[in-house]
């Protein structure tokens, strides 16, 4: 056995060990690293916004105004890009699919390597945008003309390659994961059989394979119309700014749902593992992140009511943008139902899931607001939108990224995580991160617009409060560092199964930390009975 | 009333802040801001509605979460069930949320199609966004004019700051004004919240909107579509008043602007037919008409515009909704 072990555990030594690394657990924990590290650099840019929001007037960017859209539109680009995906994908998802299907590895191993140093070369791009000429203080959107004629430096260009880049980055990654999911799978784990976290997988990478292509459309136009004279969002060449809006929505919209689709497969795993049950409804929620899956291909231009969209097309963008919410509500109702009945152990994983249970309802019902087209005129590019969306991503997917770091850094790491100071991390953030964006509703209700840096003095109230609660995630942000830290410096190790009989699936067979090498030999399951996660024989 | 002679003095008499209706926002404001049109009262009572819908669906859940956290804590619950399945939950928890659903779609749809069916006009106003102000015109009045930014500095007692422009747009209470918006650089919004309209102004596309103002009072408003590093400089100020004091400042804004009355002055979307090339005098300042006054700020001669882009339709013409559809 020991020689086995240490046989498994044989890796390259160095930088080689990381630079040429095409081992996927290696491959996630650079994925991590690189989401961690962008996530102290955008939260640190958030922290400057909400200090200049902080009170009315100028407080430190006194006619920097481009600079605070720069800072906006690198916020919006670095955690949608470089931190949410990065982790729940790159990180989590290379880290636990092929443990999840007992796969020795990805399928395409040296694919995955360059999926990151894509990566890394994409943010370091982007960094160097905000340094040349004005920067891109176009919003993470870039719609133009802003984009093109509004902003001559190569600043957006090198904002451009970047998004490009990390593009081809996830799209590589993308179709790594579904080769890996459909071939690799042990003997009787049957595709209705896998665990949510891989489905979520799954459906998150065909979104990405089908979606990103459409972005690299429009940047490549936008590039073009930049650089060599086309006038493809340009009137005066025939073109159509508003056409650039439906290309980046077609991608734009399925992005948010490959953001929060692992979300829900690690709030599944989650809640199940905690309850001491299985999840309730396994083909159900299947079923529902397939629908969400197909639906949010067709709702893209609900980010454009106000567009001068004619009337049917806003009546349709409504009707379809409504209908998400009943694939939404199955899942809600299901993790609630896996509760019922279960045996709840409150560790800190379960307290980040069901935090994102409870601000991902918040997020859902101001969506279902926000889908009636009509209502629009007195909502659309409002703080109302804001709050919305960072429900359900700042909130919703960073809180799934807790829950499953928490649930899973024993396995990958081999040392638990101190428990008291992880329920200190949950509810600073919890309190902090409600009190940022609860008041934003208010903002925009009584009519406060998104991106700028001064609003008028009514505002100002509600304004401190959120600021105060950014103040409070500063804090929480720090005790993660603590956390960290303490991880790192713990002499204890953790056993395979920390959880007990409620963690089934079958990273939590192999020993913590996983062996560089597992599954060389491929795991047994059985036809018959059906595997523990499961509920009755599916 | 009394007709105030000269500039922005008209009308303050009847309109002083805080006397009459002022769409703006107020501290510690927690919901919508009163409905001044008709179009704005469907919308607050849209929002209304549901939102008693989803502070319910958002309660139900909380509870429900709240309950199995303290009912099958592994303290009071120490074996947990097997049971997994129950298709009858399943299918009522689909079925219920599409009647929610449905019974949100429908007023939705309704005032959807009532913001989409303008009213016979009895004024229509054009808007064309800049970078970063806003231009105006009256065309069946030959009036035209821009609104900057009042700075903090020159504001007035009473004037909201960031929300005041130095030129309103003066409109009659109680009559259908057509709303036409374009943009001449990137995109801007005129958005207005109280009357119930926010439009983008897109390069190249003429777009439609409607409001019809209730009561006279001020309206404040702002550009809602990033447009640069001014855009929160970019205010819009909506002053409804009755008909006779409309139709003064309709005088008072013609002679202002033109000294020769019956000369007319050319509608703003009627440019393009002044050809600087034949007519030198207009190569003297680019922002400049003959005979009216600047068509933009000083400061933001920089890039020279001498006509609107000859792609914008014509103002009959309906907004698309695809491109080239
Ligand atoms: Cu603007």
């Amino acid at each position: 056995m020991s020689a086995h072990a240490a046989e498994q555990d044989h890796r390259p030594a160095g930088w080689r060990r990381w630079l040429l690394s095409t081992n996927h657990k290696d491959i996630g924990t650079l994925y991590l690293v690189l989401s961690v590290t962008a996530g102290v650099v955008g939260a640190a840019i958030s922290f400057l916004i909400r200090a200049e929001l902080q009170q009315p007037g100028m407080q430190f960017l006194e006619n920097q105004e481009q600079f605070y859209n720069v800072l906006v539109t690198a916020h919006g680009v670095i955690m949608v890009f470089f931190v949410v995906m990065p982790a729940l994908i790159g990180g989590f998802g290379n880290w636990f699919v092929p443990l999840m299907i007992g796969a020795p590895d990805m399928a395409f191993p040296r694919l995955n390597n360059i999926s990151f140093w894509l990566l890394a070369a994409a943010l370091v791009l982007l960094v160097a945008s905000a340094n040349i000429d004005q920067g891109p203080g176009t919003g993470w959107t870039v719609y133009p003309p802003l984009s093109t004629s509004g902003h001559p430096g190569a600043g957006v260009d090198f904002a451009i390659l970047a998004l490009h880049l990390a593009g081809a980055s996830s799209v590589l990654g993308a179709i790594n994961f579904i080769t890996t999911i459909l071939n690799m799978r042990a003997p009787n784990l049957t595709m209705m059989r896998l665990p949510l976290f891989v489905w979520s997988m799954l459906l998150t990478s065909l979104l990405l394979v089908l979606a990103i292509p459409i972005l690299a459309g429009a940047l490549t136009m936008l590039l073009t119309d930049r650089n060599f004279g086309t006038t493809f969002f340009n009137p005066a060449g025939g073109g159509d700014p508003v056409f650039y809006q439906h290309l980046f929505w077609f991608f734009g919209h399925p992005e948010v749902y490959i953001m929060i689709l692992p979300a829900f497969g690690i709030v599944s795993h989650v809640v199940a593992t905690f309850s001491r049950k299985p999840i309730f409804g396994h083909k159900g929620m299947i079923y529902a992140m397939m629908a969400i899956a197909v639906i949010g291909f067709m709702v893209w231009a609900h980010h454009m009511f106000t567009v001068g969209m004619n009337v049917t097309g806003r009546v349709y963008f409504t009707a379809a943008t409504l209908v998400i919410a009943v694939p939404t509500g199955v899942k809600i109702f299901s993790w609630i139902a896996t509760l019922w009945g279960g045996s709840i152990q409150l560790r800190v994983p379960l307290l980040w899931a069901l935090g994102f249970i409870f601000l991902f309802t918040v997020g859902g019902v101001t969506g279902v607001v926000l889908a009636n087209g009509g209502l629009s005129v007195a909502l659309h590019d409002s703080y109302y939108v804001v709050a919305h969306f960072h429900y359900v991503l700042s909130l919703g997917a960073v809180f799934a990224m807790f829950a499953g770091f928490y649930y899973w850094i024993g396995k990958m790491t081999g040392r638990p995580y101190p428990e008291g100071l992880g329920r200190l991390h949950f509810w600073l953030t919890f309190i902090g991160v409600n009190l940022t964006f609860f008041p934003m509703h208010f903002m925009g209700l009584a009519g406060m617009q998104r991106r700028v840096p001064d609003y008028p003095d009514a505002f100002a109230g509600w304004n401190q409060v959120a600021s105060t609660g950014a103040w409070i995630s500063v804090a929480s942000v720090l005790v993660f560092l603590v956390v960290l830290w303490r991880i790192f410096s713990a002499r204890e190790r953790v056993a395979a199964n920390p959880w007990g009989e409620g963690a089934t699936t079958l990273e939590w067979t192999v020993p913590s930390p996983a062996p560089f090498h597992t599954f060389t030999h491929q795991p047994v399951i059985e036809a018959s009975p059906a595997p523990h996660w499961l509920n009755d024989g599916a | 009333m009394r007709i105030v002679g000269g500039g922005g003095g008209i009308l303050l008499g009847v309109l002083a802040p805080g006397v009459v209706w002022a769409g703006q926002p107020l501290p510690w404001q927690i919901g919508l801001q009163p409905a001044a049109s008709p179009v704005m009262e469907d919308v607050v009572a849209l929002h209304g509605y549901v939102l008693i819908v989803i502070i319910g669906v958002a309660c139900l859940v909380m509870g429900l979460l709240g309950f199995v956290i303290w009912r099958f804590n592994a303290r009071r619950n120490p074996t947990p069930a097997t049971w997994c399945h129950h298709t009858l939950l399943e299918i009522v928890w689909t079925v219920v949320p599409v009647l929610i659903l449905t019974a949100i779609a429908v007023p939705s749809f309704r005032l959807l199609y009532r913001q989409d069916h303008i009213p016979p006009a009895d004024l229509t106003l054009k808007v064309e966004g800049h970078q970063w102000y806003w231009s105006y015109a009256y065309p069946d009045l030959g009036i035209s004019f821009d609104a900057n930014m009042v700075e903090t500095d020159q504001l007035q007692a009473g004037e909201p700051r960031l929300l005041t422009a130095d030129a309103p747009v003066v409109v009659p209470v109680g009559q259908v004004v057509r709303v036409q918006l374009t943009a001449d650089d990137v995109l801007h919004s005129w958005a207005v919240p109280a009357l119930g309209v926010r439009t983008d102004t897109v390069p190249g596309r003429l777009n439609e909107s409607w409001f019809q103002v209730k009561e006279p009072g001020l309206y404040y408003g702002f550009c809602a579509e990033l447009c640069g590093v001014r855009h929160a400089y970019m205010p819009i100020v909506v002053r409804a008043v009755p008909e006779e004091a409309f139709k003064a400042w309709v005088q008072e804004r013609k002679v202002a602007q033109n000294p020769s009355p019956q000369h007319g002055n050319p509608p703003l979307f009627e440019i393009s037919a002044l050809d600087p090339e034949s007519d030198p005098s207009l190569m003297e300042d680019c922002h400049r008409v003959k005979g009216e006054k600047p068509f933009g700020p000083p400061e933001a001669n920089d890039g020279c515009v001498y006509f609107p882009p000859p792609y914008v339709l014509p103002p009959a013409e309906a907004p698309r909704m695809m491109p080239g559809g």
